[in-house]
Formats: structure tokens, sequence, C-alpha cells
């Protein structure tokens, strides 16, 4: 009788002490698995966000050791004429990408999807200014540009037109930023939305033209509500990286003329890495960090109560 | 051939007025499509094979009258290219490694082990998707610089790419995406094989995986060779600069022609890569949007 129950007592622990074991081994497994993880996002993403907030506060450069300055650092930003000019440049650059960004490329994927030849060449054609590095395209376009001999005023005076200033006139020289950077990057949308149009269900489209809907009435009560999902989500990265414009800025015009295109990136870096002022550039940061947080807190809030 | 009815119906272009609505709206948007994608890669390939004055001829020649297609050769040497596509092979391509050795075992783990804590770590990691690039800009600069812990400067060092870009949310949330759709029970079968649980990732997760591992794969090395700001920040020693810092370097002092030659040379690889690729690129860039 006590043997049994001994007997019993050693056979119940086993496996509750092999499971503990078990799992045991198993976080240790899984953890060491992440550890490569856990260090690189801690020394490249998590610490500088810390450190970024930090640095907003602090005079830094790389002779002396930091010192705390409170609102110092805001205080020049504000004090600076080009802090305003940035943000106005920015935003004029952020506004006519979306107007061009967001219905170029969904204009395009409607219409692709309706047809129904050459469809490979289409998508890569629309695709491939994305594989292009960056600053290729940017260097590429300068030329283009070129208000002599350039690929653009030679096209406009061929069809009888004058040629324009765009990158050498403060009044022409973001919309021919914009124009680039559509080129460049229309493609990954259109694909995108693309690829969503060709889930929505015949049976809508159907059934909407018996209720006699035209092809406008189908565009906006089939289409776009379909696929509004992606549409939505698509405009705030949009307006995320177009607020974040730097290359096209820096290679094409330095900011200029007269400052015309200097925006909120080109700023910091100019804070940083021209003047090493670090503080300041981790202040301006900070605040497009805030700025684009408010946005999107608000944005992600009145676009789910409509839903 | 049977496709989803789409905006208009099959019924509609079967009719004649339909069909030429059709051919004439496909010949417009051909010709657009030529003009907007095809052509200004054509002006850029015979423009560096024009001769200097024809190059700044006005109006241009469409066709080059003399061609010289030396100059690619010679932006090749003038320009030093060979060792900015050295540069920029060892970047790109060590920034895939490290990412692969990074995210690979830690999304494995997040998924399939769910360790203690695993749910906390996996939010912090997104979180960081949320945060704009430019707020980590100039404090990963500094970190770069004097890494702590180890104490090392990393500054025109090709692990002050790698490693940043290890740290990379979107990877992590493909990959446990694609690993949380493995079945439990086919990794439970080897388990009971008495396979441990690397061994599990390295002989039945990673063979299961190869097509997610392309596209991840494929996503690195297409954003490694395109970036700009960050080794434009990293590599200030001409010497160790990668193709697209180095070609913004030296365009203002490049005759056009040659600069030119030079732009067509650095785009190459990445066109190349996106024919052969093509059906991988355009899956990653649907996977982390429509189903999120």
């Amino acid at each position: 009788m006590f043997l049994r129950s001994s007997g019993e007592l050693s056979a119940a622990a086993a496996p509750g002490r092999g499971r503990w074991r078990r799992k045991l081994s198993e976080n240790l497994t899984a953890y060491g698995l992440l550890a490569a993880a856990l260090v690189v996002f801690a020394l490249f993403s998590w610490w500088p966000l810390i450190r970024g907030v930090l640095l907003s506060f602090q005079q830094v450069d790389f002779v002396n050791p930091p010192t705390w300055v409170g609102f110092d650092n805001f205080e020049r930003l504000f004090n600076d004429p080009l802090f305003g000019a940035a943000w106005r440049n920015t935003l004029l650059f952020t506004g006519l990408a979306l107007l061009l960004g967001f219905a170029v490329p969904f204009l395009t994927a409607v219409v692709l999807n309706e047809l129904r030849h050459a469809r490979s060449f289409f998508r890569i054609a629309v695709y491939l200014p994305v594989m292009l590095p960056p600053v290729v395209t940017a260097l590429l376009w300068k030329w283009f540009y070129n208000p002599g001999p350039g690929l653009f005023n030679e096209g406009l005076r061929a069809v009888g037109l004058s040629g324009l200033s765009w990158l050498d006139s403060s009044s022409t020289a973001m919309i021919s930023l914009v124009l680039v950077s559509t080129w460049a990057n229309m493609g990954s949308t259109t694909l995108i939305y693309l690829a969503a149009l060709q889930t929505i269900p015949g049976e809508l489209y159907e059934a909407a033209e018996l209720d006699g809907a035209s092809l406008w009435r189908r565009l906006v009560h089939v289409t776009i509500p379909q696929t509004r999902f992606v549409l939505l989500v698509l405009l705030l990265l949009q307006v995320v990286a177009t607020m974040q414009v730097f290359t096209e800025p820096y290679v094409m015009t330095g900011g200029g003329p007269e400052d015309a295109t200097v925006t909120v990136l080109l700023l910091l870096y100019r804070y940083a890495f021209y003047y090493n002022d670090f503080g300041t550039a981790s202040a301006l940061s900070l605040l497009l960090f805030v700025v684009l947080g408010i946005f999107s807190a608000t944005y992600v809030r009145l676009t789910r109560t409509r839903s | 051939m049977s496709s989803t009815r789409t905006l208009v119906s099959p019924a509609a272009l079967r009719s004649p007025r339909g069909k030429a609505l059709y051919w004439l709206v496909f010949g417009l948007v051909l010709v657009v499509f030529l003009l907007a994608f095809v052509f200004p890669l054509y002006w850029a390939v015979t423009g560096a094979m024009k001769s200097p004055v024809e190059l700044a001829r006005t109006p241009p020649s469409v066709v080059p009258e003399t061609w010289f297609p030396e100059t690619f050769w010679q932006a090749w040497q003038e320009l030093d290219l060979s060792r900015y596509f050295l540069n920029t092979f060892i970047v790109a391509g060590g920034a895939v490694l490290v990412q692969l050795a990074v995210c690979v075992p830690a999304a494995y783990a997040l998924s399939k082990l769910r360790p203690v804590l695993g749910n906390a770590i996996l939010g912090l990691m997104l979180a960081t998707l949320m945060l704009p690039a430019s707020a980590l800009l100039v404090p990963t600069y500094l970190t770069i610089a004097d890494v702590p812990l180890l104490g090392v400067n990393l500054l025109n060092n090709p692990a002050g790419i790698w490693l940043p870009a290890a740290a990379s949310a979107f990877n992590i949330y493909l990959l446990k995406r694609f690993f949380d759709e493995i079945p439990g029970e086919l990794l439970e079968a080897a388990r009971m094989d008495g396979a441990g649980p690397v061994r599990v990732l390295i002989s039945i997760v990673l063979p299961i995986s190869r097509p997610i591992l392309a596209v991840v794969s494929i996503l690195a090395l297409v954003t490694a060779w395109k970036d700009f700001i960050w080794p434009l920040l990293v590599f200030s020693d001409p010497n160790e600069q990668t193709l697209s810092v180095a070609l913004e370097r030296v365009a203002p002092d490049t005759a056009l022609n040659v600069l030119t030659a030079g732009l067509v040379l650095a785009s190459i690889p990445m066109i190349v890569l996106f024919l052969i690729f093509q059906r991988q690129i355009l899956a990653g860039l649907t996977a982390g949007s429509l189903k999120g």
C-alpha cells in the first residue's frame, strides 16, 4: 500500500517536472535565438530613440562632453528663419506629392485593371523607376530639367510651348521635385492598388450595373469602398514618407533656389553635419516625430470612427 | 481563360463600340507608358553615347548621329566605378546576410517557441515600425560613432550599415507571420523524433520557408543598394563610399556624357535583379500591405 502510493506519487511528479524542465529549456533556446535581435534592436533602435529625446535637451558636439541646456535647442529652432520655411516647404511637398502620388497611381491601377493585353509590360514599365537608386533618378532628372538642352524643355519647345525654369526658379522648384518623386515611387502604389482591385468580387459590379449605375458611379460606390482600407493605409504611409523627403532636395537643388526647397530633414541634416549641432538637430527630429505621431493618431482615429 | 468581371462588363467590351473604345484606351495607355517610363531610360542610355557637343545641342537629336559606346568604359575608369560597385556589393550583400542571421532565428523563436515575455518583445519591435526614420538619424549616427558596450567606431565601416539594418521590424513581421502559418503538427512530429528546436529550424522550417526568405533577401538587397542618406552619413571616406554617395559627390565635376554613362551603369544591377526576380519583388511589395 505504501509502496504503491509512493510509486504513484513519483509517477505523478515526473511529468510535471519534465514539462517544466522542457519549458525552461525551450525558453533558454528561444532567448538564445533572440539574443542577436535583442542586441541590435537595443543598440540601433530602442536606445537611439531614447537618446534622441535626451539629445534634444543637451548641447552636443564631438569635442566637449554633453551639457544640459533645457529648451535652448528648441528656442534656437524657433528663432531660425529657416525653421518656418522648412516646415512650409515640407508641407507643400507633401501636399503636392499626395495630389499626384495618390490620384495618379490609383487611376493608373484602375485603367490597368481593365486592360487585358501586355499586362507584363505595363507592370514592368511602371515599376522600373522604383528599382533605380534615388540618387541616379535625381541626377538624371536634374539633367532632364536643364533649362537649355534638357529633355523636358526640348519636349515643350517641340510642341510650340516655351521652356520653364524648373529647378532654377523658386516658384517651380518644389513642383519639379514632386514630379521626380512621383515618377520614382508611383510604381509601388500602383501595383498595390492593382492587387487590391483584383480582389473585388465581380458580382458587386454586376449588381451595381443592374441597378443602372454608370461607370463613374460604379467607380465611386464599388471600387473605392472596396479598396478603402488599402487607400487609407497607403495615404498614411505616403504622408509619413513625404514629410521626410531628403534625397531630391539634397541632390537636385541643395535646398535652393533661395531656400525654396529646404525641407525639415534637409535642415536637420545641416544642423547635425554642417554645424555639428546634434542637440538642435535632435530637437528638430523630435518635433517632426511628434507632428507625425499626432497626425497618425488623429488620422487613425478619424478613419476608424467613419468605418 | 476566365477572368473576374471588373469595372467594365465583358458584354460592353464585346460590342463593336466597346472594342473600339478598348483598343483606343489601350493605345493611349501604351503611348503614355512608353513616353513616361521607357523613353527617359532610352534618353539616358543614348545620351551617354552621344558626343559632348551633340549632347549639348538644341534641339537635341533623338537618335545619336555618331555613337560613342566607349563612354561607358570611360565612365567605368574615370569615375573608378569598380571600387564603388565592390563597396556597394559588400554593403548590400552583408546587409542581407546579417539581416537573415538576426531576424530569422528571432522570428522563429517568437513564432514557434513563444518564450515568456515574447509578446512584449514583439510589441516593442513592431512599435519601431511607427517611427519615422528621421527620428533615429542623429542618435543612431552618434551610436555608430561610439557603439555602447563595445566602444568601437563603425563610421567608414560596412558594419555601420549592416547592424542598424538588422534591427528590422518589417523583416521580423514578415517572417513571423509566415512561420505562424507552418502547421504545429509538422514541427511536433520532428520533436517526437528527438530533434531540438534549432535542428527543427534548420532542417524543416528553413527549407519550407525558401519563398519568404527569397522575398526578405531581395527586399533587403534592394533597400541597401538604393539607400542614400544613411551611407552618406556613415561613409565620409571616399574610398569606402557606395555608388549612390560617390556619384552624388563626383557629379558636379564630371562631363555630362560620362556622368550619364555612370548613372546607367549604376542602374543595371537593380534592373537586372528586377527582371529576374520580378515575382518575389512584387510579392514582397504586396505582402506587407494587403493582409496587414
